[in-house]
């Protein structure tokens, strides 16, 4: 005992490590309790999910090859032959998650306790860096996973920065690196998200959490005490002086509860549910592809997806384009005033818009109705039961056509409860079920909505003889509602007003 | 003196206990040697090393930013390369084909190859569509039996002459030009197209 003593006599004589960091381990932070303290353990857990993406992607770069030729093969490597391969990509595929999900957790919390007003303008605006740092590294990290979608994904986001008035074409050379995505691609984006963004990420934590001693931990906001520039630090001394507590250990047990609760959900989630599958390599000749993002820009695939062709050119830019503004002038433009969420009735209608508006996005984004079913395959005869050949040969070219990638069918038929062992339900959701078409539509009304199409749906007038458009339209009638619920009438006018306005 | 100088140290940062702004200026007169040369001299010591940190920045930067950024502006020298023999392509059919970049990288491995839609328009014309959606680059399919593309990613659809027949996209499906050469079919391999 008195030898380590010596030697930590000796380490702090030396060093002066210890002098150093007790202040901060000392210094006073606002008392919270039990309703108000979790909510600050948000920040601390996006960096423990910050390390755990540091330590896993150390571990992984070792045996991943940053080669566009070799990368997902040394994935497959990884996950498949190396002793806790598997794991360690979950780790960092799951690590990143929360990551992501924990800083807009965070952002939110703050944005709602109104924490980012004086004097903490910069640790806003340096965790707003660090917001749009995590979702590159996220955007990043899944195209390193080299396989189809991250193929894809890094054409996809090219054809985005296409978009830019000016210098369009150049940023989209610069995202590929060159005019194809080829080898040079990949070699970048492992730069990018191994090097470049990790630095700037390395940099601002420095700095937000260097401005989170200096201008102390915000206080839990009171309904009328407004901040006022003039007096606020002088209040906010005098509260710590008054009840303040030392932040170890009295505020730090709870960010270390958080931690242990974020590291076992993602060791637990790694063990039972594993990484992202990976899909076949990234082989540009190979066309039957659904690239879709990771869950976290999933979102955002879904308004790139539902927003009108005509307001595109601005959404794609726009949108993150002032989202980045807005996050930049919040804390100029409203850093003084009531904190209280219960004060601020627009801001908390803003975020009540916001998390309305994501969360359904996200829910439209797993769903993706928009995308046709490419895999959809035609529909067993024996099944439809069709009894003239007229009808069958439609079922036939209904599937032919590809009415049947953007068209649902009911294979059975309402009128059949009965529960097969196939699915009943095949083809696509990015246009009308027809299950029961025949039921809603006149044989003139499906036939003009064939030949003209619509917005999203091609005019097959030129498209298919008459005896195909007949054989067609006679299945599409076969397709009825059990006899005695028919809905002709009303349902009908509707249907024709919406065909003749597109 | 010494003494004095660790004197006029900042105090370690204690939060919340420091309302106004941290002292920017330690230095108490009397600490310094003030006399008109000594003043100048550390002007001149300041700007030195401000020119040389400086110089250093530049020396280090420029190389750096050069090699990373110099790929980019370089002309990819585009060619032409044969997808197949003329007799192989029958009239009026739509065939997948696929052919090396301009100038791949020798670790490219099978990303340096790009796939386009073929099809013969007459005896010795082509018309080559590039795979790449119009609205943000997915991969199209030729249909053969409703004569269409389609997007799998937002469900956008073109006609058989590349016209958008429905969807999101822009504008037609981007071409590469063709040509025979020795009863061989090129396309010119101009890499992805980006809409403009």
């Amino acid at each position: 005992m008195a030898i380590i003593k010596g030697i930590l006599g000796w380490l702090e004589d030396r060093t002066g490590l210890g002098a150093a960091v007790k202040p901060v381990l000392d210094h006073k932070v606002p008392y919270t309790n039990w309703k108000t303290g979790w909510w600050y353990v948000l920040g601390s857990a996006v960096l423990v999910a910050f390390m755990i993406q540091v330590i896993s992607g150390i571990a992984l770069s070792t045996s991943y090859v940053s080669s566009a030729g070799e990368a997902y093969n040394s994935l497959k490597f990884i996950t498949d032959e190396m002793i806790f391969g598997n794991f360690l990509r979950g780790m960092h595929f799951w690590g990143g998650s929360a990551m992501v999900l924990l800083v807009g957790a965070h952002a939110l919390h703050v944005f709602i306790v109104g924490a980012f007003k004086f004097p903490r303008e910069v640790n806003w605006l340096s965790g707003v860096v660090l917001f749009f740092t995590t979702l590159a590294m996220g955007f990043t990290g899944q195209l390193l996973r080299w396989d189809q979608t991250a193929y894809w994904s890094v054409i996809v986001g090219a054809d985005q920065a296409a978009r830019t008035p000016f210098i369009g074409e150049s940023l989209a050379k610069f995202v590929m690196a060159g005019n194809t995505v080829g080898g040079a691609t990949l070699s970048r984006f492992f730069a990018y998200h191994v090097f470049f963004i990790p630095g700037i990420i390395f940099l601002f934590i420095g700095l937000h959490l260097f401005l989170v001693i200096r201008n102390g931990i915000s206080e839990p906001p009171e309904r009328g005490e407004a901040v006022d520039p003039k007096t606020y630090r002088q209040r906010y001394h005098d509260l710590l002086e008054k009840t303040g507590v030392p932040f170890w250990p009295d505020a730090v047990w709870r960010d270390a509860v958080a931690a242990i609760i974020v590291v076992l959900g993602v060791v637990g989630l790694s063990i039972f549910v594993g990484p992202p599958h990976l899909e076949a390599p990234p082989d540009p000749t190979e066309l039957r592809v659904y690239p879709r993002p990771d869950w976290y820009l999933l979102w955002y695939f879904s308004v790139l997806a539902l927003i009108p062709p005509a307001a595109e050119p601005y959404v794609i830019l726009g949108g993150p384009g002032l989202a980045i503004v807005l996050m930049i002038i919040l804390p100029l433009i409203a850093n003084k005033g009531e904190r209280s969420p219960l004060r601020r009735p627009w801001a908390m209608g803003f975020v009540l818009l916001l998390v309305i508006m994501i969360s359904t996005l996200w829910i439209t984004g797993l769903v993706s109705p928009w995308s046709p079913d490419l895999t959809t395959k035609p529909i067993d005869p024996a099944v439809l039961k069709l009894s003239d050949a007229q009808t069958q040969l439609g079922a036939k070219l209904f599937y032919e056509k590809g009415c049947q990638y953007c068209h649902a069918i009911d294979v059975y038929g309402p009128s059949d409860a009965s529960q097969p062992g196939s699915p009943r339900v095949v083809g696509g959701a990015r246009g009308p079920d027809l299950s029961t078409t025949g039921s809603r539509l006149t044989k003139e009304q499906i036939v003009v909505r064939i030949l003209n199409g619509g917005n999203s749906m091609p005019q097959f007038g030129t498209l298919l003889t008459p005896p195909e458009l007949d054989a067609i339209v006679a299945f599409l009638q076969t397709r009825k509602l059990p006899t005695g619920e028919h809905q002709q009438g009303k349902a009908n006018e509707v249907e024709v007003s919406t065909n003749q306005k597109k | 003196m010494k003494q004095d100088y660790e004197n006029t140290n900042p105090k370690p940062l204690a939060p919340g206990h420091h309302p106004g702004p941290l002292p920017t200026d330690v230095r108490e007169p009397g600490v310094w040697d003030d006399t008109p040369e000594a003043i100048n001299r550390r002007k001149f010591l300041t700007q030195l090393s401000i020119a040389l940190g400086g110089l250093t920045g530049v020396a280090l930067v420029v190389p750096v930013a050069a090699f990373i950024v110099a790929p980019l502006f370089k002309e990819t020298p585009i060619v032409w390369r044969a997808v197949g023999d003329l007799n192989k392509f029958k009239v009026g059919e739509t065939v997948q084909v696929s052919f090396d970049d301009s100038s791949p990288v020798p670790w490219a491995g099978i990303t340096a190859k790009t796939a386009a839609w073929l099809r013969r328009t007459g005896d010795s014309s082509f018309i080559c569509f590039a795979v790449n959606c119009s609205h943000l680059g997915c991969p199209v399919t030729w249909l053969p039996g409703a004569r269409l593309f389609m997007c799998p990613c937002h469900g956008g659809v073109y006609y058989e002459d590349g016209k958008v027949a429905a969807g999101p996209p822009p504008h037609s499906l981007f071409t590469y030009d063709t040509r025979v050469n020795n009863g061989q079919v090129e396309v010119r391999a101009t890499g992805v197209p980006i809409p403009t």
